[in-house]
């Protein structure tokens, strides 16, 4: 997925990659996980999950590479060997020992820029994926659960949300608003990319709540709200992970897209602000690769990381995907 | 059928009417005072001439009319296909600059989705099956994924246009040349149009193949597929049922992404320079020309929801069970 939207793109990118990719991954994760029942959260199914997980190779590998990014962001900067925002050399130095990715056009330490801007990259994908996931969540499950004429209207609701290209309203909104905060960036993400997540959940309640197991519940009297988190959730579990996993990844793909059209947060470093950066002070023109090529090369990895680690743990909660 | 069209129909209407009321509040909701910024433009340098010009911008937008009825005017001009004047570019129409950036979005959008989404779909059905091409198209798919919008335009910009000089950097066409229908003409717009292209398709091709492979891998998994090999169908056959059933998820997607794919070509055409749609929308935002941005709002979510109901066509075409229950329900 990803949709990778940038993109939203999930398909495309992310969210737009995670869309397309998200509905099939949807479709051969829900099976895994129904057919467990309640079992698929006795100890010996977890510690099942666990034996393949450590011998999953693209796990393993996702995983690896993602918590290196992830350190370096959270150490990264305190290692870095110039003051990131500081102008400390001469502008437009090719890289070399002394600046490994050299300098921007203002004298800049690229390097030290890159590892400062990880920070708020992971932090909005962070907020988007959890903004999203908890929305998609609730009215999934509401319609999920309670059907009927809410069904519909939260149904309808998705739609509109779905149809309303999410880029060009925050530049609509962009252009209003004098400054906003990476917290805004994050909260606009997960409230515009909600609607896939919403949908899959939807469905996959509205299969399990016929199952024999929350006839039972219902039967022993649990409310409405406990028989959802308590008996149908944990049977999604493994889909829930999977599709925070995404939501990560494409969170921080748009994010990119926004930071590059200048909308992100004001006087923040990311990623996308050093793109946005370098395409507006020519860094193409003067063919200065290096200002532009590495951030959106670590952006690619984070993702990409993200995307195998998904399929990695795919493979580990779903037995049919498995490579004896 | 008609039940189906007015359910679909009800629900354009509703989003319409949902896109355009947000168009509209916007302005009204966000901190500070739009008029006012304008006003502050001219840097006037004492009160009087200030206050009066304001009363006189206040007046001439309409917003000292009661909040309802400038609702209401809002959408009688829209009905009048009155978008409003350019602040920036004054006094051209709003309708005007779409209607002359609108064909240039669309000559890359169009192809680039139409191309992608067909070839993806086929190559992802072959890598379903074939492991050579499987173990490319997958990673492949995975990696232009994971790259962020921005920067494959720019890396492709850089590498293919500035480095190589193989295509022009930027521009719709080349600077200086008459429009018309001459060939020194189109074949510059052509010239022009081939990296932005190229860019939107290779990003949406990656999403179409992956999702492709996973649906026909699933559905050649499914009981009808089976029994089609048990009565010893040949595996062409197979395919082609498992082709016909995964292509509706997609198709379903296909909708679902259209405002992505709108993003992503909003950061193309800025990337590229490119005169379309995306990039009048992003000067229109740094020239703060709030007119043209609500313009080009209305006109983007109206294309969503055509294209939307091209696919709705288009999915009942496909999925036969669609026209039956249609049937059955007019009989």
């Amino acid at each position: 997925m990803s949709g990778v939207d940038q993109a939203a793109p999930g398909g495309t990118t992310t969210a737009r990659g995670a869309s397309p990719t998200a509905v099939p991954l949807a479709g051969a994760t829900a099976p895994a996980g129904a057919r467990g029942g309640r079992e698929a959260y006795d100890s010996g199914r977890r510690w099942e999950f666990l034996y393949f997980a450590v011998r999953n190779k693209k796990l393993l590998l996702g995983l690896g590479v993602e918590i290196i990014f992830v350190l370096a962001a959270i150490i990264g900067p305190y290692f870095a060997p110039y003051p990131a925002k500081e102008f400390v050399a001469a502008a437009a130095l090719h890289p070399s020992s002394q600046h490994l990715l050299g300098t921007t056009y203002f004298g800049q330490d690229v390097f030290s820029l890159l590892l400062d801007s990880l920070r708020e990259s992971y932090l909005v994908g962070f907020l988007g994926a959890a903004f999203a996931g908890l929305i998609g969540l609730a009215i999934g499950f509401v319609a999920g659960w309670r059907g009927g004429w809410l069904d519909e209207v939260l149904q309808t609701l998705t739609y509109i949300v779905v149809m309303i290209p999410s880029l060009v309203l925050l530049i609509v909104i962009g252009a209003y608003l004098k400054s906003h905060s990476a917290f805004f960036e994050g909260v606009f993400i997960g409230v515009t990319t909600w609607p896939w997540v919403a949908r899959a959940v939807r469905a996959q309640t509205f299969t399990l709540r016929q199952r024999d197991f929350v006839d039972l519940a219902r039967l022993s009297g649990k409310r409405g709200p406990a028989i959802v988190l308590k008996d149908i959730a944990p049977n999604m579990a493994s889909y829930i992970l999977l599709a925070f996993i995404l939501l990560f990844g494409s969170s921080m793909l748009i994010a990119v897209n926004y930071d590059f059209l200048g909308l992100g947060p004001t006087n923040g470093i990311s990623l996308g602000d050093m793109l946005n950066l370098a395409e507006l002070w020519s860094g193409l023109q003067l063919h200065m690769w290096w200002w532009f090529i590495p951030p959106g090369a670590v952006m690619t990895l984070m993702v990409a990381a993200l995307l195998v680690a998904n399929v990695g743990l795919d493979e580990v909660f779903n037995p049919k995907l498995r490579e004896t | 059928m008609t039940r189906y069209f007015a359910r679909k129909l009800g629900l354009y209407v509703l989003a319409f009417w949902a896109g355009v009321t947000i168009d509209w509040a916007i302005p009204r909701l966000m901190p500070g005072n739009p008029i006012a910024a304008y006003v502050d433009r001219f840097a006037l340098n004492s009160q009087g001439p200030w206050t009066a010009l304001y009363k006189l911008f206040d007046k001439a937008f309409g917003y000292n009319l009661p909040l309802w009825d400038q609702y209401w005017h809002y959408w009688d001009n829209l009905f009048h296909g009155n978008l409003g004047i350019s602040l920036y570019a004054f006094p051209e129409k709003v309708t005007t600059m779409i209607a002359q950036a609108a064909p240039y979005t669309l000559a890359l959008l169009v192809p680039a989705i139409l191309l992608s989404y067909v070839l993806g779909n086929r190559i992802g059905a072959m890598a379903a099956r074939r492991k050579v091409l499987d173990n490319t198209v997958l990673p492949l798919g995975y990696l232009f994924q994971a790259m962020p919008y921005a920067w494959l335009a720019l890396a492709a910009a850089f590498y293919l246009a500035a480095v190589e000089h193989w295509f022009p950097v930027e521009g719709g066409y080349a600077a200086g040349l008459a429009s018309g229908f001459t060939w020194a003409y189109i074949s510059s717009l052509l010239y022009h149009w081939f990296l932005p292209f190229l860019t939107v398709f290779l990003v949406s091709f990656g999403g179409w193949s992956i999702g492709m492979r996973n649906l026909v891998i699933y559905e050649l998994e499914t009981d009808y597929a089976r029994y089609l090999r048990a009565l010893g169908a040949r595996g062409r056959l197979v395919r082609r049922y498992a082709y016909r059933n995964a292509v509706l998820p997609q198709l379903s997607g296909l909708a679902l992404q259209l405002g992505t794919v709108i993003g992503g070509n909003i950061v193309t055409e800025v990337v590229f320079n490119y005169p379309g749609l995306g990039h009048l929308i992003y000067t229109a935002a740094t020239d703060q020309d709030y007119a043209l941005l609500q313009g080009i709002f209305i006109f983007i979510i109206v294309g969503v929801l055509v294209a939307n109901f091209v696919i709705d066509i288009v999915y009942i075409w496909v999925d036969p069970r669609t026209r039956l229950s249609m049937q059955g329900a007019a009989a």
